[in-house]
């Protein structure tokens, strides 16, 4: 096992393990271009001209640095820290997903790759690849759970608006596990050509490690902006976690710093203790699933179980490898938010900052809200507001009920 | 001698290739897989792979992602599986069986105990797809020590750099996954094999076999006359998934499935060599 005494954010070692987590586990076809990936992956980060362009398409195209935004209103509903939220959604395409899909994209132009395919649940990350391959005229298939093609129906209407093709899964439960899985069905057809732009922190090295980087802006410029804005680090950052790209995002510049506590929100659907949630570490083992070692939910026999969330985009039986390494050893506390806490989240920060959230971050949202006094004033945390909800006002209008949409918070 | 390797020096020695056919384990019921499993050496199988079920099995194309999702559905499971090799094992002590699938499962069984319980009921070796050489250290030593062959996959994108990293450590034989695809897809072209072969027999003094969109009698006759071995699985899957009805074994399954077999092992027994 790698020694990470020295600091939480070395990892992975050289076999793309997170203590245990990651490696990978993918069939010979892939294992070499696997390590093509990696080797570019590693010459690209080298090079001070790649991180150049990135940067450059990140400021002028993607719009960041995203705004840290001191949300007043909510946190004087809650009546307790003061919040602050890390508003992704202000990103092109209203995701952080971009970010890695910018980074991803400008890799697999400099391995020369003229194909791109992914996978996408809520869409978001659909879009958002689709959205880059149009900006480099590149063209992409994005493999979606039949079921998800129904419930995110606007996002569909964007990738194929983008020009993307969008190939709707209909094996397994026909969501995100099964896109991916179908991902890599395709890639292995398609070695030559094709570049897998996975969209979060999980599959086989280096992928959980490049995404990682990617998304770790979140976390470099959140850092600056709440030392400028309050003079010290939060007390808290809270992130939801499907996957886990935005909140290993948002968490690893923080990972040293134990005055921070960092706190990932899986979904609980309907209940930790109903078979409906897509809590994997909370209630998943170890396991080999996608290219990684890492916690699962699977029946007693190895076979992995569906999971459920009313967010499509946290709708995944398993998480990224660094995560399952953060969760073993403590530094990263996991909860879990309900469905129904969700919808009450997603309405409270509509009302009160006038941002509709996602509902992947109304899962963040939601546990703020029980942490917010706990921690009290004098306290701040920060959230990853990682997108905005437009794409979920159709869900969200079959759950609520007139009656919910009265009260004012 | 293991029983993979008396079998492959007995094939040398009659101077013909090996027939390797695939059935899913519990495909589409216990019953009935276990009906072709036991008679496959009568119908000509050398050597015999058993897919070992799976939820998501991301090298396989939909026939063979059919097969698992049946299997599932009938019961499946990994002690299941193992079951049924005991079981053919009472009345045939010679045939090698490989088992062949992914890896969680057998993480989820405990990999040392899986490992001892597979030779004890009778298994020879293991293909375990998403287990590259880079990671096979997770499962190494357990076979060793139950005496389980592992048997390696060298794809067409496994260059002359990595084929010795792949092949340390293979055992049994090797098996060349013709194409660059799932199962049940696509089949390899003849100049294409006749072109990867040799550098991989010059690099191993283990058999080869070829799997991966082998469909047709033709085919596996063409296999046999480069390397040493054919397997065919998904055009066998076929014939299975052609006979249900409504989901369940007919009368006739497990017969149609044995005469493709014999057709097949009958074009291999009449290439000459
Ligand atoms: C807005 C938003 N947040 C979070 C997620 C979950 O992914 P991850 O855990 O990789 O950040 C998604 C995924 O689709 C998303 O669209």
């Amino acid at each position: 096992m790698t020694n990470f005494a020295n600091s939480l954010r070395a990892g992975p070692d050289e076999r793309g393990r997170f203590g245990a987590f990651g490696g990978r586990f993918v069939a010979e076809t892939l294992m070499p271009l696997i390590l093509e990936v990696e080797a570019a992956y590693r010459a690209a980060k080298d090079d001070p001209g790649f991180q150049r362009e990135l940067d450059r398409y990140l400021r002028d195209y993607v719009g960041r640095p995203s705004p840290l935004w001191p949300a007043e209103r909510l946190s004087a509903a809650l009546g307790g820290a003061k919040i602050y939220l890390k508003r992704e959604d202000l990103n092109h395409t209203g995701a952080h997903k971009i970010n890695s899909c910018m980074g991803q994209i400008l890799l697999a132009r400099r391995m020369g790759k003229t194909r791109i395919i992914a996978e996408t649940g809520a869409g978001q990350h659909g879009v958002a690849t689709a959205t880059v391959c149009a900006l480099f005229g590149l063209p992409c298939t994005i493999y979606m759970g039949a079921v998800d093609v129904e419930r995110q129906k606007p996002n569909v209407f964007r990738m194929r608006l983008l020009g993307a093709e969008v190939r709707p899964v209909t094996s397994g439960a026909a969501t995100l596990k099964d896109a991916m899985n179908e991902a890599l069905r395709d890639w292995v057809a398609h070695v030559d050509d094709t570049y897998y732009l996975i969209g979060t922190v999980a599959g086989p090295h280096p992928y959980p490690m490049m995404v990682r980087d990617f998304q770790s802006v979140i976390g470099v410029e959140t850092r600056a902006q709440i030392l400028d804005a309050e003079g010290r680090l939060p007390d808290a950052a809270i992130a939801c976690v499907g996957g886990g790209s935005n909140a290993m995002g948002l968490f690893h510049s923080f990972l040293d710093d134990e005055t921070v506590r960092l706190i990932g929100v899986e979904a609980a659907g309907r209940g930790l203790d109903t078979h409906e949630h897509a809590a994997s570490l909370e209630r998943g083992r170890p396991g080999v699933l996608h290219g990684n070692l890492t916690y699962l939910l699977q029946t007693d026999d190895g076979q992995i179980e569906e999971a459920h969330s009313i967010s499509a985009g946290l709708d995944y039986p398993g998480i990224g490898p660094e995560h399952a390494f953060l969760f073993e050893n403590g530094r990263v506390q996991y909860v879990g938010v309900t469905d129904d806490e969700a919808l009450a989240a997603f309405l409270l920060c509509t009302r009160t900052e006038g941002i509709i959230p996602a509902l992947e971050t109304a899962h963040a949202l939601a546990h703020l809200t029980k942490l917010a006094p706990e921690i009290g004033p004098g306290g701040v945390i920060v959230v990853n507001l990682s997108g905005r909800g437009d794409k979920d006002i159709f869900t969200v209008a079959r759950h609520l009920n007139a009656a919910d949409l009265e009260e004012s918070p | 001698m293991s029983r993979i390797a008396a079998r492959i020096a007995a094939l040398r020695k009659e101077g013909r290739g090996a027939f390797i056919p695939f059935l899913e384990a519990f495909d589409p019921d216990r019953e009935t897989s276990q009906a072709i499993l036991d008679g496959m050496p009568a119908a000509g199988a050398d050597l015999i792979e058993i897919g070992m079920p799976f939820s998501d099995p991301m090298a396989d194309g939909p026939i063979i992602q059919e097969a698992g999702q049946r299997a599932l559905k009938a019961g499946a499971t990994l002690s299941g599986t193992l079951a049924m090799v005991h079981a053919f094992r009472a009345h045939d002590r010679e045939t090698p069986v490989i088992l062949m699938g992914y890896l969680n499962p057998i993480l989820a069984y405990g990999p040392a105990r899986f490992c001892t319980d597979a030779q004890e009921a009778g298994v020879d070796g293991l293909i375990i797809v998403d287990l590259p050489p880079e990671e096979a250290d997770l499962l190494a030593a357990d076979a060793a020590r139950a005496g389980l062959d592992i048997i390696r996959l060298v794809a067409p994108t496994t260059d002359a750099a990595r084929l010795p990293r792949v092949l340390a450590g293979a055992g049994g034989f090797v098996y060349y996954v013709s194409i660059t695809g799932i199962t049940g897809t696509r089949s390899a072209a003849i100049s294409d094999l006749a072109r990867a072969i040799p550098p991989i027999r010059a690099a191993t003094d283990l058999p080869i076999a070829i799997g991966f969109g082998i469909k047709t009698p033709a085919q596996a006759a063409e296999a046999v006359r480069i390397a040493d071995a054919a397997v065919v699985a998904s055009a066998l899957i076929e014939t299975l998934a052609a006979s249900l009805r409504e989901g369940c074994a007919g009368p006739e399954t497990a017969a149609r499935v044995l005469a493709q077999v014999r057709a097949i092992a009958d074009a291999i027994r009449a290439v000459p060599r």
